[in-house]
């Protein structure tokens, strides 16, 4: 979206993600997602008196390894509590980082070339969460609310760009790339539609070259697509103001994803006093250089990394193979798809398999070997599966493991080929006659019919490729 | 050297804090935290640029634990504590705000 | 009263039983808890299963542990699972923490028997347990006169043989200060000696945990029971399980004792008469007493009257009627947290929480949270370089004995004077010890204090015990 009258939006993003690890960040309570209310709680992260934090060191290891992929640096830090009353925070102050973040700076290249300064990425924990009663569900109008504290003291790391984002694309661009480099690390799931990884975007507009005009700050992005929507929106609304003469206030806004639109949550006379100060309860953090290369060291190839290294393999990418490197890049399976190539398997057979039939059974990655899936795609190019009975052996596999040509016998996949292929095209010639003669007259379209025609008597157990060898060698 | 504590500055204090308080309170914790921060204008008044704050007596680093779970309390011991539950959770009345 | 040591000797030996203890120490109890209130919970059957716990396991040739039998009376902010722990507020009336405090776990671990809660100022704030919302507790020695507090409810108890040994919180002074003014032995540990999980906070960085005892030697088995690195508590020290009985006579010859001039200033001449005696009997002992200065301890009611209320505001935040103790119904939860908390809340947590909000608001943390902060740093390297002068330090507990109900409450800043000689050691996080020495006014007991570097509690159970024995003799 271009801003009318030689408006530029400029945008920094706070993205909070929650870390994947196995407890709390303060407690032994385990960390997981859809429990039952109030079942994932103890002393610590219902804040009952007399109870005390200690940091979880996989949190720390986690955080690090997103300070590191951003190339952050990593020093001497410090939690403070952040005060304030709200029913779903036990204690009613946030353990967070402030003036000392465990990482400070860094840097995030985006695909498109551009680059966004990280100013920090820091700790703290998360709160409880509360459901409104009432007619419309809504905090507005509910009549009382219910609070569940298995979320609270999960620990966050929340990442701050720099503003220096100048277009919703960008935007969209850069949380996705950061959403990849969460996954990478192992420090998150990425899985927004859970609130894993929430957004909250800073939004002013200048003219070009100006310095930078007032911000608001938009809470609430729980998708990439009310990222671009909701900057949109209020960059629109910010320079459609400024025309009318005007005045941006600095405030926080709350984006209605169904209306579409940003409204007043806060201005800022009414900013909290948060009264920071050193969480007295904690001990400063400071990890040594040992510490911070361990971490170094298990880090795996980031995102940008592994899209060039497949990039360089597949000849002509297609927009919709591109989309589809996403999905294996985002889920980590570069390496089946690796292996697919060096095992002269097509490159866009590998990477739809490896996008669409791995990733919808991705749990269980760890039943499919590399050469399972590679001897799997082999017997389709060749011919000996069709891309059904491929697809087939490549969830069994998945499921329970195996060996494919055994899998692929059991279920009497094999059976097809060749003389039996031959007699059913035979039959189908004999049956239509017209298509056939429009087929040898050179309408290669006609082919896809005599395919089709192949799959509906086979129940899709023929292979595509099959089909047309054996027309061709009627023709 | 810090201003003379006002009538105002209790209250908003007070509003900061979650307490209500009568007129004749705020006038009665107005004096006697006006002469406590009188006192306190003894170190408020020295000059320490120099001088490192310290939150902590010992200076302890990096204390962590394992990341390994340790059993929860029991669902009905957490809700038996509570003012009022509903539903497995914890009943408040309404929120007239979003969370900062 | 036995002394825990000897209970502990007996019901090992078998020349009594831990039921037998306990029944004294309940009736003993009865007899003055009315006129004193010094507990404010006591269950006697639940008390009567555990010392029939720790004799079911003697008779089984167990070792009972190394207070085995000893009844104990808990601080009313001390964490145990199923019984009513308070901080003596309203607003936590009732609540029953569904866990136990570390040390709670140790003694029991250790065969002592808790017989109840003790009363104490309301989240400790106060010096006289004037402040509690069950009342407060009378000094045992003359009933009209305050115990002291926080701790007032457990100096109390063992003041008045109630049970032979008591835990207490300090975090300026609230252990030491009811000590001396009830004529026991008070001992505040080095931060971090001692675990604070299960101890509701008042101020974190500077709480710790002690014991009371009527002696030296018990204050020193009972310290040594509950003192170990907890991996609960980040701020527990290390590698911490120190040895305190066995060298509890190893006297002070050869030692150097510092008697700090802002210790003693402006204290009762029968004060400054005893600690300067007491300075005759350690210098008697062996040691040299020299005169030292600390200019930095004239600050510490300053810096400690920012720093514990900024912490002790967003402490008590918690207790907003969401999750457990009182709440008071109101249309919408911030009126609801207000409404509980202006009720729930007594006038001098009140005034400490206000205290502490305003010194870490916008506009004025860096002048007075910041400042206070720094202070302590200088608090810290001053003890630091004292205690390279001397060994350790002397002076008073207390400006004066035991003073009359009512004397201070309605002016703060008199009632806060009366920690002006306690309060430095909690800034530096050093240990020091309160042992009774003398009397002053109206024949009522002077406490002096002892002070020592960070973990010289053996050192300074040691001095204390030649205080103790030249009292004796």
């Amino acid at each position: 979206m271009t801003l009318p009258n030689g408006w530029e939006m400029v945008v920094g993003l706070e993205v909070h993600t929650e870390l994947r690890t196995t407890t709390k960040m303060f407690c032994g309570c385990a960390n997981a997602f859809g429990a039952a209310p109030n079942t994932h709680v103890c002393p610590v992260c219902l804040g009952l008196p007399g109870s005390l934090p200690v940091l979880n060191v996989r949190a720390v290891d986690l955080a690090m390894a997103i300070g590191l992929a951003l190339h952050s640096r990593i020093g001497f830090s410090t939690f403070h509590r952040k005060n304030y009353f709200y029913p779903d925070m036990p204690k009613d102050f946030q353990i967070s980082q402030y003036d000392l973040p465990i990482n400070s700076g860094g840097y995030l290249d985006l695909p498109d070339g551009s680059q966004v300064t990280i100013e920090r990425a820091h700790l703290e924990e998360d709160t409880g969460k509360t459901t409104h009663l009432g007619a419309s569900g809504r905090i507005h109008g509910a009549d009382r609310s219910l609070v569940d504290y298995n979320r609270s003291g999960v620990p966050l790391v929340e990442i701050v760009s720099g503003p220096d984002i100048r277009s919703s694309t960008q935007a969209r661009l850069y949380a996705s790339e950061l959403r990849g480099i969460l996954i990478a690390t192992g420090a998150s799931d990425g899985r927004m539609e859970e609130g894993s990884m929430r957004i909250d975007a800073n939004v002013s507009v200048r003219k070009s070259g100006a310095p930078f005009g007032t911000r608001c700050e938009i809470k609430n992005l729980n998708s990439l697509r009310s990222l671009v929507r909701a900057i949109d929106f209020e960059a629109l609304r910010q320079s459609e103001l400024l025309d009318e003469g005007g005045v941006v206030r600095q405030e926080t806004r709350h984006w209605d994803d169904a209306v579409g639109a940003t409204s007043t949550m806060r201005v800022k006379e009414e900013a909290e006093d948060y009264r920071y100060f050193r969480e007295p309860d904690l001990v400063d953090l400071d990890p040594d250089v040992a510490w911070q290369e361990r971490i170094r060291a298990a880090l795996g190839p980031m995102p940008a990394e592994r899209r060039r290294a497949l990039l360089d393999r597949l000849s002509e990418p297609t927009p919709s193979q591109l989309d589809a490197l996403e999905v294996v890049i985002d889920l980590g399976l570069d390496d089946y798809v690796v292996a697919a190539l060096n095992g002269g398997v097509d490159d866009a057979l590998a990477i739809a398999r490896a996008a669409n039939e791995i990733a919808a059974d991705v749990e269980h990655r760890d039943n499919l070997t590399s050469d399972a899936f590679v001897s799997t795609l082999r017997m389709e190019s060749s011919g000996n599966l069709s891309a059904t009975q491929a697809k087939t052996v490549l969830a069994e596999l998945l499921a329970n493991g195996g060996d494919p040509s055994s899998i692929a016998k059991a279920k009497g996949f094999e059976q097809l080929s060749s003389d039996s292929l031959g007699a059913t095209v035979a039959t189908l010639i004999d049956e239509h006659p017209d298509e056939w003669t429009r087929y040898r007259e050179g309408d290669e379209k006609l082919a896809q019919f005599f395919i089709g025609q192949v799959m509906k008597v086979t129940k899709g157990q023929a292979n595509g490729k099959a089909v047309i060898a054996e027309l061709q060698s009627r023709r | 050297m810090a201003t003379p504590l006002r009538r105002e500055d209790v209250a908003k204090v007070a509003k900061l804090a979650r307490l209500a308080l009568s007129d004749s309170e705020l006038d009665m914790f107005t004096e006697q935290l006006g002469q406590i921060l009188e006192h306190a204008n003894d170190i408020a008044a020295l000059k320490l640029d120099d001088v490192v704050a310290t939150a902590h007596p010992y200076g302890l680093i990096n204390v962590v634990r394992d990341d390994v779970l340790i059993p929860c309390l029991p669902v009905e011991d957490v809700l038996a504590m509570a003012p009022d539950a509903e539903d497995g959770r914890f009943a408040v009345p309404r929120i007239l705000g979003e969370a900062p | 009263m036995k002394s825990a040591r000897e209970i502990v000797q007996d019901v090992k030996g078998g020349a009594t039983t831990a039921s037998a203890e306990l029944e004294h120490s309940l009736e003993a109890i009865r007899a003055r808890n009315e006129e004193l209130n010094v507990f404010v919970h006591i269950d006697e059957d639940d008390a009567r299963a555990i010392a029939r716990n720790v004799d079911e396991r003697v008779a089984k040739g167990e070792d009972p542990g190394a207070l085995a039998g000893v009844p104990i009376a808990l601080k009313d902010n001390l964490c145990r699972i199923g019984v009513p722990t308070t901080a003596g507020s309203r607003i936590l009336e009732g609540w029953k923490p569904p866990y136990s405090a570390t040390v709670v776990d140790l003694l029991l671990a250790a065969g002592a028997v808790p017989v109840g809660t003790t009363n104490m100022d309301e989240f400790a704030m106060g010096s006289s347990t004037e402040t509690s919302y069950y009342g407060p507790t009378r000094n045992p020695l003359d009933p009209s006169r305050v115990p002291g507090g926080s701790s007032g409810g457990s100096a109390a108890a063992v003041a008045a043989s109630m049970t032979p040994v008591s835990l207490g919180s300090d975090t300026g002074g609230s252990i030491r200060q009811p000590a001396a003014l009830c004529g026991v032995v008070g001992v505040k540990p080095t931060y971090g000696l001692v675990s604070r999980y299960g101890l509701i906070a008042f101020a974190s960085s500077l709480d710790q945990i002690g014991p009371f005892a009527s002696n030296v030697t018990d204050a020193a088995l009972v310290l040594e029971a509950i003192a170990g690195h907890d991996p609960r508590d980040s701020t527990s020290l290390p590698e911490v399980s120190p040895s305190l009985v066995a060298g509890i006579e190893a006297g002070v010859a050869g030692k150097r004792v510092g008697l700090v001039r802002e210790l003693i200033e402006g204290a009762d001449p029968e004060v400054l008469a005893a600690v300067e005696r007491a300075a005759d009997v350690l210098r008697d002992a062996g040691a040299t007493v020299v005169e030292l200065s600390i200019p930095e301890c004239r600050l510490g009611l300053s810096a400690y009257y920012l720093i514990a209320p900024a912490e002790a505001s967003s402490n008590l935040a918690r207790y907003d009627g969401v999750r457990y103790g009182l709440r008071v119904d109101a249309q919408d939860v911030s009126a609801m947290n207000e409404a509980t908390r202006t009720l729930g809340f007594g006038a001098e947590v009140k005034r400490r929480i206000m205290l502490g909000t305003y010194a870490l608001s916008a506009g004025y943390y860096d002048a007075y949270y910041g400042q206070a902060l720094k202070v302590r740093t200088q608090m810290i390297d001053a003890f630091r370089s004292a205690y390279r002068e001397a060994d350790l330090l002397l002076g008073a507990t207390a400006p004066s004995v035991a003073f009359r109900f009512g004397e201070k409450t309605s002016n703060p800043l008199a009632m806060y004077l009366s920690d002006v000689f306690t309060i430095p050691t909690n800034l530096a996080g050093d240990p020091a010890i309160s042992v009774p020495f003398g009397t002053g006014e109206a024949g009522l007991p002077v406490g002096v204090q002892l002070l020592g570097p960070g973990r010289s509690e053996g050192q300074l159970l040691a001095a204390a015990r030649v205080l103790e024995r030249a009292r004796e003799s």
